[in-house]
């Protein structure tokens, strides 16, 4: 018992030393210290790396020049692996390391969980590819940005799409009741009441799982949609189309970024030609991407991964901000970050009140041949 | 009118898939009293087998009837060699246990089948083959009703009715019905009572092997968890019906099959489920051994 009191003196001592070495370590600093967070490595470490990769991109390119305001640009790199208990310790590390700013984190969840220490320490974090709704939307974050569009901006490019690009006025909005989908249908519907764009005909829930769709495939028909609007994943999508190919129906179908997956393709087959699906932004017309990553060939001789545009934008429009403002205190970032556009590889942006990037959005794209390409 | 056809057809190709699975689940039922919860996961190693059969053979070129015919004998003797071996490993040291230890087994069965299938294949969910063409006679009625539909349609009566005949008229069936009336009493008369059992392992995996190659080729994809929902429903069907019965069960999966297409089609897909269940409810209220059971107080 002694003992086992003494340990815990001991452990409490020692916590109290590290959190008072830790703002002596921050305030040092002569160099800008940019916290980098997100999985390194694991199962996930592919969506995590590229964002390494593209701020030591922009930041050998600042240093090289002289650095910001005469400062040097640090980077700390942290592993989260996308887990949420590890991401808070991951954040924990880097706000005693004296991380002023933190690119990160990659996956909603893990981000979800180490807002809460960066907001206490007021840390600017901004994230190239965590696209939960909450995190901009409400309003818990105020140190929170990201270069991705929201989930939620997925139902009014469906319908947008469908009604204004397709023609089509009968939309059908089916969902697979799950956290993902559900809430894009509603928002879907919502928007074509709020609107007046077209008529929804129908609004269903279907059973992920179940082993047919007959019925719901004929209640469509029966409803006279002119498209099918679908949020869910791919393996519910994939069921639908075949047996919609199977009952000879001719309706569209369009979805969100759960089914714009090879996946989708592989296991629909013929049933997959012609399905409109939303996802991440193409850039590929922006000159500022095509050099962004001619620089990661160069550095690294090989093609960037995903998120890479979204991370290079990212660390451009935070190290933007430093420079602008002089600082990196969370309010003289935010208010340059919200009034100054910046061109980046996802476009000239800048950010709305809520952290998320103002043109940034979703792309269309449609399976042809076997293969997604985006609509023009 | 052509609205409500196109339902029905609906509910019937969604209750043959449920009866081939039902059938399994009512005879073991009938015979050991057991509910075999990993009967979902021989559906799913059938379908896997097939697959596996199947796309092996299609990429050596063999012609489609021979890729349905070996692909499904395949399957059929993997499933019922597993339904075998599962009966032999995990129900039949706990035979004369309380009845609550083999239904764990069984359930710990389940979760073994499922997660060796997701380690040894893939979490994914694969493309199916297309092993049944559309037929070019069948197209005026495509809408309403497809060429697989009609496949699982026949395959699931003409089982239905060849399995009734094996258990009126053969020697094997009237061992069953024996073992099922009385256990005991069948060993006295002679009756081997565990290759009984067995044979009811291999017939009732068997028949789901088959079922899983249908619905597999009808809705194109397969993955390792194909199994637990599909046993559920086919369980309901089978309870519906009145477990231990055979036309019972092909009975209760076709009302349960038609229960979710009407649901669907008439009020809300939303509420498939809370239909199809409630009317398990109202039955088992007025009629607690289920539509086709026989009341259970005949054992002494």
């Amino acid at each position: 018992m002694k003992v086992n009191l003494r340990g815990k003196l001991l452990t409490t001592a020692a916590c109290a030393l590290l959190a008072l070495s830790a703002p002596a370590l921050g305030v040092a600093g002569d160099t800008i210290k940019f916290g980098v967070a997100g999985p390194h490595s694991g199962d996930l470490a592919s969506y995590g790396l590229p964002s390494v990769n593209a701020a030591k991109v922009v930041i050998d390119k600042v240093n090289a020049k002289g650095g910001i305001n005469g400062k040097k640009v640090e980077m700390l790199i942290e592993d989260d692996v996308c887990k949420p208990e590890i991401a808070t310790n991951t954040a924990t590390k880097l706000v005693s390391d004296g991380a002023e700013v933190v690119l990160g984190h990659i996956c909603s969840g893990a981000t979800k969980a180490a807002m809460p220490i960066y907001k206490n320490a007021k840390i600017l974090v901004m994230s190239p590819s965590a696209t939960s709704d909450e995190l901009t939307l409400s309003g818990d974050y105020p140190n929170f940005f990201r270069t991705i569009a929201p989930n939620a901006a997925q139902s009014p490019a469906m319908i947008d799409f469908a009604v204004d690009k397709l023609g089509l006025k009968k939309i059908a909005i089916i969902h697979d009741k799950g956290d993902y989908g559900k809430p894009l249908a509603e928002g879907a519907k919502k928007y074509v009441e709020k609107t007046g764009k077209g008529q929804v005909v129908l609004f269903e829930g279907i059973t992920p799982g179940a082993m047919d769709y007959s019925a719901i495939v004929q209640k469509i028909k029966q409803s006279g949609a002119d498209v099918v609007v679908f949020g869910g994943y791919h393996p519910e999508a994939s069921k639908i189309v075949t047996i919609m190919k199977k009952k000879r129906l001719k309706t569209k179908f369009v979805s969100d970024d759960g089914v714009k997956d090879d996946t989708f393709i592989k296991v629909a087959g013929d049933a997959a030609e012609g399905v409109y699906a939303a996802g991440p932004q193409d850039n590929s017309n922006n000159p500022q991407a095509a050099e962004a990553r001619a620089e990661h060939k160069a550095k690294f001789g090989s093609d960037p991964g995903a998120f890479y545009d979204g991370a290079y934008a990212a660390t451009v429009a935070i190290l933007n901000a430093i420079e602008k403002s002089g600082s990196t205190k969370l309010a003289d970032l935010k208010k340059v970050l919200e009034t100054e556009k910046v061109a980046t590889p996802v476009g000239n942006i800048s950010f709305d009140k809520n952290g998320d990037a103002v043109g940034v959005g979703f792309s269309m794209y449609v399976v042809e041949n076997g293969k997604y390409v985006v609509v023009k | 009118m052509d609205y409500f056809i196109e339902l029905f057809f609906s509910g019937l190709t969604r209750g043959s898939i449920y009866a081939l699975i039902a059938l399994g689940y009512t005879m073991v039922y009938g015979i050991i009293g057991l509910i075999n919860f990993a009967h979902g996961e021989i559906y799913m190693i059938g379908a896997f087998t097939a697959f596996i059969v199947a796309t092996v053979l299609s990429v050596y070129g063999f012609p489609l009837v021979s890729i349905v015919i070996i692909s499904g004998l395949a399957a059929v003797v993997w499933a019922s060699s597993y339904g075998y071996t599962i009966e032999k490993i995990a129900y039949k040291p706990l035979r004369h246990a309380p009845r609550l230890s083999p239904l764990i087994s069984a359930i710990g069965m389940s979760i073994f089948l499922q997660n060796y299938v997701l380690l040894a294949q893939t979490s994914d969910f694969l493309p199916f083959p297309t092993l049944f063409p559309d037929l070019e006679f069948m197209e005026p009625i495509a809408h309403i009703i497809g060429t697989t539909d009609v496949i699982i349609l026949v395959t699931t009566i003409v089982v239905m009715v060849l399995l009734t005949l094996i258990i009126k008229f053969t020697k094997i069936g009237k061992a069953m019905r024996a073992t099922a009336q009385d256990r005991t009493m069948a060993t006295l008369v002679g009756i081997n009572v565990n290759n009984v059992i067995s044979a009811t392992f291999i017939v009732g995996s068997g028949l789901a092997a088959i079922g899983g190659m249908l619905v597999a080729a009808h809705i194109g994809q397969i993955n390792f968890y194909i199994g637990f929902l599909a046993g559920i429903k086919a369980f309901t069907a089978a309870v519906l019906g009145g477990i231990g019965s055979i036309p019972g069960a092909v009975l209760g999966s076709f009302v349960l099959g038609l229960t979710e297409s009407f649901a669907t089609g008439y009020v809300s897909s939303d509420y498939e489920d809370v239909f199809a269940f409630s009317l398990l409810v109202l039955i088992l209220i007025f009629k607690p051994s289920g539509l086709l059971g026989r009341a259970s107080n005949e054992k002494v």
